[in-house]
C-alpha cells in the first residue's frame, strides 16, 4: 500500500528552525518501520539521519517518536501505525535531548545520569564457591530490570523530565539500579542510596507511566520505581 | 586531532569491552566503537554460552573440545580448542561472579541445557552445557562487561569508525578513525591496537546479521596486506524466522522443539538419527534445503515451498516463557504467532564468520601461514579466527570465544606494551583511507549505492549460500567483480560533515565487497565439501588434499590464497556422523 512518512528534520548547521518533510512510499503492512526508513534512506534522501543497528528489537538504536509516542522503529510493524492505504506516520525524535541531525539526539546526558546510580555489580566480598548461589525464585525478582537495553524511549516519554524537572535521572537509572538492588548477591544499596534517595532520584517521579507504556521490553518501569521508593522508605525509617 | 594510548580496542562487543577490562587494569587504554557501546551485535545472542561445569549432568571440558573439534569437522586448531575447553569454565564463573544473572537450578546453581552438537562422552548423547539467562545470554553479557568497564573507567569513543592502520612493515603503530559527530580524522597512536569489529553477515540478502556486521576490521585490514584464514567457511544457522533472517536460538531445539516439513514430519531423523534436532547447524541448514528441493518445505509468499515449521508447541507456554521469552517476543512481533500454539516459520539465514583474521591463542595476528606474527597488532571476537571453529562453529562457542580468547588479548596486550615503545611515528601518516573518503566526494553522478548493495546481497545468498558450485560462484565472482569497479565509480550524496550516517554506509558497504570477493575466491578454490562450505560438484570431505586453512591475500586488487596447517595434537579426522 502507499502511504506517507512525514519526518521531522533538522540539521542544526544548516538551517535555524526544525521543519518536517513528507515521503510518499511504497509499504507492506508487515514491514518494520526501519524496514521504510532505509528505503528512504538508501533509495530517496540519502540525508536522512537515523541510528539503527540490530533491526529486531535488542540493540536500542533506533529509539524515536512514532506518532507521538516513544518506540524502536525496528519493532513496530507498519500495519500498527498506519492502518490503511494513503495513512500518515508521523516520525520524531527522541525529547528531552538535544537533536544532533533528523532523528539522532545526544544521549550524553542519559548516559550520565544512568553512570550515577553505580550500574555495574557491587559484592567486594571473594567468592567461596565457584558460583554465588541464588535460588530460580530470588534470580526472578530481577528479570524484568535485566531486560532494559537504554534505549532512552522512557526518558524521552517522561512528563517530569519534559516539563517539571530536567534533572529526574529518570525511569531508566532507577530501573538500572534496581536490577541491582533487588539482586540478592549485590549489596552495594547504601552506594546507590545518595543519587536515588534525593529529588533528583526516584522522588520525582509522579507515576504518569508513560515510562511503562513506552517501553519496548515490556519492563514494568513505574511499578519498579515504586518498589525502590518503599525500599528507600523502609531502610530510611 | 592526534591521541595516545599505549592500547586500542576498535569494536565494543564482547571481545573488545572483555580486552579493554584486562588491558585497562595495566595500560593506558581507549575503546573505539562506530555504536554506542551496549549497541553491539554480541547483545543478539540468545541460547546460551557453553562450560562444561557439571551442573546438571556429568560432563568434562575435553568432552566439550572433542565436539569442537568434531563439529568444526576437523578444521579446528585442537590446542585452541583445549583452551577454550578448559578455560570456558573459569570464564563462566568470572561472569557470574561479575553479576551475570544466569537462570539458576533449584539448588542456586547456573543451570545448563542442550545445544547442538553438544554431547557427553564423544558423542553418546546430547549433554546438559550451555549455561544461559533465559534466551538473551549474550545481552547479558554485553551488559554486564559494559558495567564493568564503567566500574573500572574504561576511556570510551563512541562512534568512532576506523578507516585505516598504521603499519610499518609487520608492526602496527596506531589506527585513524572517522567520527560520526564532526566527520574528523582522528589518529590513534598507540603500542597495541586490538581488532573487534565482529561479523560481517551484511554481505547476504538474509541474515541474523546487524546492519553494523560489515567487516570493517577484516576488510581493512586485507587491504593492508594482511592474509584472512577461512573465509570459505561462513554460518547458516537453520533457524532463522521466514522472510526476514532474524535469529531463533538453537536454545528452542535444545529444550525439545522439532523441525517438521510439510507433512508434519520430524525430517531430521533421516539425516542424523542420533542427535536429530540437536546435530550441527550446517547439517541441519543442508537438511532444510534438502528438504525444500525434494518439495517438502511449505508454501511460502511468493507461492514456492521455501520454509520448513520449528515446532515448540508441546513445550508448554510455561517453559516458554521462563527460558524461551524473547523469542516469544519475536515470533508475536513479527509472525503474529505465539509459539506455543503454533509452529514458528523458519529458513536457514546468514549468521557467522568462521573465518577472519587469523590469530594465535593469544589474539596475536599472523603475518603467514609459517609462523611469523605482527608485533603489536591483535584480534578477537568473531572478526577473528584462532581457528576454534573450524569448518562450522557449535551453538554457544562463539560466546565462548568472546570471553576467553577476548580476555587472553586483553592480557597479551598489557603484557607487550609493557615492554615496548610507540613507533617513531610516520611523517606522513597512510591517507588510503582519507583518500577513500576524499575520492567518495570527489565523484559526480555515481551509481546507486543501494543497486550495488542489493546485487552483492543477492548474488551472495544465492550462488555462495548454503549450497554451493563451481558454476554459480564463477557467476559470482565475476558479479561482485563488476560491482566493486562500479563501487570505485560511487559519489557521496550527503556532503554534510557531522553525523553523516550515508558516508558511514558507503565505507562500510566497501568494506562488504572486498570481504565478499576474497569469500567467494576461498569457497571456489576449496573442492570438497568440508563442514559449513558444501559443494555441490565435491560432495566429500578430502582430508588427503584440504585439511589445511586457506589464507587470503589481495593483492593489487587481486586475490590468492595460500595455505596454513590444521594443528592436530589429539584427535584425528573421522568421519562425521551425529
Amino acid at each position: 500500500m502507499k502511504i506517507t512518512i512525514e519526518i521531522k528534520r533538522f540539521n542544526p548547521e544548516k538551517e535555524k528552525k526544525s521543519y518536517y518533510q513528507k515521503y510518499k512510499v511504497d509499504a507492506d503492512p508487515n514491514d518494520r518501520l526501519l524496514d521504510i526508513l532505509m528505503v528512504i534512506k538508501r533509495r530517496i534522501d540519502p540525508s536522512l539521519s537515523f541510528r539503527k543497528s540490530c533491526g529486531h528489537g535488542v540493540c536500542g538504536s533506533d529509539a524515536m517518536v512514532i506518532n507521538g509516542k516513544e518506540g524502536l522503529a525496528c519493532k513496530t510493524l507498519v500495519k500498527k501505525v498506519a492502518d490503511k492505504e494513503g495513512a500518515y506516520i508521523r516520525i520524531e525524535p527522541l525529547r528531552t535531548l538535544p537533536v544532533q541531525r533528523d532523528l539522532m539526539v545526544d544521549q550524553k546526558k542519559f548516559f550520565k545520569n544512568y553512570r550515577k546510580v553505580k550500574p555495574f555489580f557491587i559484592n567486594e566480598k571473594e567468592v567461596s564457591e565457584k558460583e554465588r548461589m541464588q535460588s530460580p525464585q530470588e534470580r526472578k525478582k530481577i528479570d524484568q530490570a535485566t531486560k532494559c537495553i537504554l534505549c532512552v524511549s522512557c526518558y524521552s516519554a517522561c512528563p517530569v523530565i519534559q516539563k517539571e524537572n530536567p534533572m529526574y535521572i529518570g525511569p531508566a537509572s532507577i530501573v538500572q539500579a534496581a536490577r541491582f538492588i533487588d539482586d540478592s548477591r549485590d549489596n552495594g544499596f547504601d552506594q546507590r542510596l545518595p543519587e536515588l534517595d534525593s529529588p533528583d532520584g526516584v522522588w520525582s517521579c509522579k507515576n504518569y507511566f508513560f515510562c511503562t507504556q513506552v517501553c519496548p521490553r515490556d519492563i514494568q518501569v513505574t511499578k519498579i520505581i515504586n518498589m525502590t521508593k518503599k525500599k528507600i522508605k523502609d531502610f530510611n525509617n | 586531532m592526534i591521541h595516545e594510548y599505549e592500547a586500542v580496542i576498535i569494536g565494543s562487543g564482547g571481545a573488545g569491552l572483555y580486552a579493554a577490562l584486562e588491558a585497562s587494569k595495566k595500560a593506558k587504554t581507549a575503546v573505539l566503537s562506530k555504536l554506542y557501546p551496549i549497541r553491539s551485535h554480541t547483545g543478539a545472542a540468545q541460547g546460551g554460552i557453553s562450560a562444561a561445569l557439571g551442573n546438571v549432568e556429568e560432563d568434562k571440558p575435553e568432552w566439550h573440545a572433542f565436539d569442537t573439534v568434531k563439529g568444526g569437522d576437523y578444521l579446528v586448531d585442537q590446542n585452541a580448542a583445549n583452551i577454550l575447553a578448559e578455560t570456558s569454565v573459569q570464564a563462566v564463573y568470572d561472569l557470574e561472579n561479575r553479576g551475570l544473572p544466569f537462570n539458576r537450578t533449584p539448588e542456586g546453581l547456573i543451570d545448563q541445557r542442550r545445544f547442538g552438537g553438544h554431547t557427553r562422552n564423544f558423542g553418546q548423547a546430547p549433554v546438559r552445557r550451555a549455561c544461559y539467562a533465559a534466551d538473551r545470554t549474550g545481552h547479558m553479557i554485553l551488559q554486564t562487561l559494559y558495567q564493568q568497564c564503567i566500574k573500572n573507567n574504561v576511556s570510551f569513543f563512541d562512534e568512532f569508525h576506523i578507516v585505516d592502520v598504521i603499519l610499518d612493515q609487520k608492526k602496527c603503530g596506531g589506527i585513524i578513525a572517522l567520527e560520526l559527530a564532526t566527520g574528523d580524522i582522528h589518529i590513534f597512536k598507540s603500542k597495541a591496537v586490538l581488532f573487534a569489529t565482529g561479523g560481517f553477515g551484511r554481505m547476504f540478502s538474509i541474515t541474523s546479521n546487524a546492519y553494523a556486521n560489515t567487516g570493517d576490521g577484516p576488510a581493512l585490514l586485507l587491504r593492508k596486506g594482511v592474509p584472512l584464514e577461512d573465509l570459505e567457511f561462513f554460518q547458516f544457522h537453520p533457524t532463522g524466522i521466514y522472510g526476514m533472517g532474524i535469529l531463533i536460538t538453537e536454545g528452542v531445539r535444545g529444550e525439545g522443539g522439532i523441525l517438521r516439513n510439510q507433512d508434519g514430519e520430524r525430517f531430521m531423523e533421516q539425516y542424523a538419527p542420533k542427535l536429530l534436532d540437536l546435530a550441527p547447524r550446517d547439517m541441519i541448514a543442508r537438511a532444510i534445503m534438502n528438504q525444500i528441493s525434494k518439495g517438502k518445505g511449505i508454501k511460502g509468499d511468493q507461492s514456492i515451498y521455501d520454509y520448513v515449521h520449528l515446532d515448540a508447541t508441546h513445550l508448554g507456554a510455561e517453559v516458554i516463557e521462563e527460558k524461551l521469552p524473547e523469542i516469544s517476543d519475536f515470533s508475536k512481533t513479527y509472525l503474529g504467532i505465539d509459539p506455543a500454539k503454533k509452529p514458528i516459520p523458519v529458513q536457514p539465514t546468514a549468521h557467522y564468520a568462521m573465518g577472519g583474521i587469523p590469530t594465535d591463542e593469544n589474539g596475536r595476528v599472523a603475518a603467514d601461514g609459517k609462523g611469523s606474527f605482527y608485533e603489536g597488532l591483535y584480534a578477537a571476537g568473531e572478526c577473528a579466527c584462532v581457528s576454534v571453529h573450524g569448518a562450522n562453529r557449535l551453538g554457544t562457542n562463539s560466546l565462548v570465544d568472546l570471553i576467553v580468547f577476548g580476555k587472553r588479548a586483553g592480557v597479551e596486550m598489557a603484557k607487550f606494551v609493557h615492554g615496548s615503545h610507540f613507533l617513531r611515528f610516520p611523517k606522513h601518516p597512510p591517507k588510503s583511507g582519507k583518500a577513500l573518503i576524499e575520492k567518495l566526494k570527489e565523484n559526480r553522478n555515481g551509481p546507486q549505492p543501494e543497486k550495488i548493495r542489493s546485487q552483492l546481497q543477492k548474488y551472495m545468498t544465492e550462488k555462495v549460500g548454503v549450497y554451493r558450485g563451481e558454476e554459480d560462484m564463477q557467476k559470482a565472482l565475476t558479479v561482485i567483480n563488476h560491482l566493486r569497479e562500479e563501487y570505485k565509480k560511487v559519489s557521496l550524496q550527503d556532503t554534510n560533515k557531522p553525523f553523516n550516517t550515508h558516508l558511514l554506509e558507503l565505507l562500510e558497504l566497501g568494506n562488504l565487497l572486498d570481504l565478499a570477493y576474497a569469500t567467494a575466491f576461498c569457497a571456489l578454490d576449496r573442492k570438497e565439501t568440508r563442514g559449513a562450505h558444501a559443494r555441490n560438484d565435491y560432495p566429500e570431505r578430502d582430508d588427503k588434499n584440504w585439511l589445511k586453512h586457506t589464507l587470503a591475500w589481495l593483492k593489487d586488487d587481486r586475490v590468492s590464497v595460500s595455505a596454513k596447517p590444521v594443528d592436530i595434537v589429539k584427535w584425528k579426522p573421522k568421519p562425521r556422523k551425529y
